[in-house]
């Protein structure tokens, strides 16, 4: 009996890995991972940074900037600075959730309409149903039927943005569906739930963590725009949308009530459309081709 | 091509079946059931009796979702609870101001982001294509109804020049309408450019890397000509698809940027609804919207051809 020697491992030559290390090497990127980085932190560790977001110094209303209040006052005298900060804290836990909940049910729902053509009709053709409203008028429609709460609003933009996520996981699984590596293990007897978790799915990850980024930044943005609108989460729970919805009737007298949150908001989406374009060109090799083709090419 | 529109037709009847599906799921997901609701907090337990067998509410669900079906067909959307008329009938009067600002933002988003994808394209790795990406950039990560606080703060509050807020209807004159909307249009309209800029661009650059580009070069076309007859005419099919996708995007922002400007338009009757619970009003709204949203999409796919006869559908 022949026994065919297999290469030892390799050992762990690189201490970081490379994706890391082709990450850091682009600026922009660099710049887009850090800012996201500080606005995690800030949120995680809000109380250590800030005061009481809903304390009430009512002597103190409407003042601007100053040294004991950074950020200024709102109308009833709380402190802006202060919920500027919290509202970190509301928009990362939203946007973390919403990706986790659109993850769940956009993977679950891409992959089993990819991988069973029996499923893919009607999967997808709720999918589209969903997809047909403009995202901001089905997360409004939701919120009306659950009421205002933070899950309610995560259900609701998770909702809304599933269907991107399937998409997205559906049309990678039909391409992977049909490589030389599926069908081996198809011939080998795997099961379907083998060939779905182990060979499809981890190979269709990239363009999904793509989205992340970009799902993340959507939920943030729209959970701002429902509190703005007065159908988000509750008045007295500080968010960005919140304060600049009260900012908004103070807006000749008080402009530092938009400002602060305004740019937190700015900032935190400008993070993660920057880190969600240069994972793009690492990940997706489809697309980073097309890049090295357009460089050579001028 | 006919067969090709009848199909495209005929694949718009699940989609618009689960849009109505949800639409009718809404009022069902919330809580409390809906006699109870549009009864009001004081009514007594025989008024919403009474009201539930009035409205079907005591039907088996699949009886009641088939009797919506049945509705919609007849283009019957119900009552408002509090406006006290028919639902399409409070669409039509907010319409003209929703439509209007769609239209004025597309238009803004067009001439911003259109010649900025161009200009990024055609000056590829230069400052200016660096500064136009990074300017698209930003203006991707601005939320519509804050540029809106920016703009109103500067050039209204600061400056003095528009209105801090309002709407002035067609019937007063158009010059004072379109006064009304410029803020809010540019609070829309340069945000969707952005993304208008960075898909023109990308286009572009995928058309200017052909050889009939060289071809033109080396037969001494000038550069004019090359970029905006030859280039622009075969980038246009991804750029007609994304300012449709922009103008049914901008719908959903005139609605939030409403808010902001108070203009009466669909946006703040689906707000106001929200607030008051009227469900038929929000069902209405809702499924006036995904309407025109999938029609614009059928619209852009049918558009293909007349921007490039190679286009042929069969």
């Amino acid at each position: 009996m022949s026994v065919i020697a297999l290469p030892r491992e390799a050992p762990a030559a690189r201490t970081t890995p490379r994706w890391l290390v082709l990450l850091a090497r682009r600026r922009t990127t660099l710049v887009g991972a850090t800012l996201m980085v500080a606005v995690v932190a800030i949120g995680l560790g809000a109380p250590l940074f800030a005061g009481s977001p809903t304390h009430m110094d009512v002597a103190a209303r409407l003042t601007p900037p100053n040294r004991a209040h950074w950020f200024g006052t709102d109308d009833v005298g709380r402190d802006v600075f202060s919920r500027v900060i919290h509202g970190a804290r509301l928009s990362v836990l939203v946007g973390a959730a919403v990706v986790v909940f659109s993850f769940v049910v956009g993977v679950l729902s891409g992959l089993f309409a990819g991988h069973y053509p029996r499923l893919d009709n009607p999967i997808m053709r709720v999918m589209d149903g969903l997809m047909a409203f403009p995202a901001i008028v089905l997360a409004i429609a939701l919120m009306a039927s659950l009421g205002p709460s933070v899950v309610n609003v995560i259900i609701a933009i998770g909702v809304v943005y599933s269907p991107r996520v399937a998409r997205v996981v559906r049309g990678s699984v039909l391409v992977i569906r049909e490589t030389a590596y599926v069908e081996a293990g198809r011939a080998l007897g795997a099961s379907d739930l083998t060939l779905m978790g182990r060979h499809i799915l981890p190979n269709c990850l990239s363009p999904v963590i793509v989205q992340g980024s970009f799902v993340f930044a959507a939920a943030v943005l729209t959970e701002a725009a429902l509190s703005f609108l007065g159908v988000g989460v509750p008045p007295y729970v500080p968010s960005w949308g919140n304060t600049l919805s009260e900012g908004r009737l103070y807006i000749q007298q008080a402009p530092w009530l938009v400002l602060y949150p305004g740019a937190a908001i700015m900032l935190t989406i400008f993070a993660l459309n920057l880190f969600g374009d240069g994972l793009r060109d690492l990940l997706d090799p489809k697309i980073r081709g097309l890049q090295t083709e357009r460089q050579r090419a001028t | 091509m006919k067969t090709y529109v009848v199909r495209r037709l005929l694949a718009l009847i699940p989609v618009a079946l689960v849009v109505a599906t949800v639409a009718f799921v809404l009022i069902h997901l919330a809580p409390g059931d809906p006699a109870s609701v549009i009864a009001g907090p004081y009514a007594s337990a025989e008024d919403v009796q009474r009201l539930q067998h009035q409205l079907g509410l005591d039907q088996p669900l699949w009886i009641q979702l088939a009797r919506w079906y049945g509705r919609l067909l007849r283009g019957d959307v119900g009552d408002s609870i509090f406006l006290r008329k028919p639902v399409l009938d409070a669409i039509a009067d907010r319409v003209e101001p929703t439509l209007l600002l769609t239209v004025f933002a597309t238009v803004v988003a067009v001439l911003i982001g259109v010649p900025a994808g161009i200009v990024s394209a055609h000056r590829h790795n230069t400052a200016a294509d660096q500064t136009v990406m990074v300017l698209a950039l930003v203006g991707i990560s601005v939320p519509n109804f804050l540029l809106g606080l920016l703009l109103i703060l500067f050039f209204s509050v600061q400056l003095g020049w528009f209105p801090v807020a309002g709407y002035s209807p067609l019937e007063y004159g158009w010059a004072k309408t379109l006064r009304s909307l410029v803020l809010p249009a540019f609070a829309l309209g340069v945000v969707q450019s952005g993304l208008i800029a960075r898909i023109t661009r990308s286009a572009m650059l995928d058309v200017l890397r052909e050889q009939f580009i060289l071809a033109g070069r080396a037969k001494g076309l000038g550069e004019p000509a090359l970029v905006y007859k030859h280039a622009l005419k075969n980038a246009m099919i991804p750029t007609i698809t994304i300012i449709g996708i922009s103008f049914a995007i901008l719908i959903g922002g005139a609605i939030v940027v409403e808010t902001v400007f108070n203009i009466p338009g669909l946006g703040r009757l689906i707000i106001s609804a929200v607030l008051r619970r009227d469900y038929p009003v929000i069902q209405g709204v809702v499924l006036c919207i995904a309407g025109v949203y999938m029609l614009i999409n059928l619209a852009v796919d049918l558009s293909y051809p007349l921007f490039d006869p190679r286009v042929r559908y069969q």
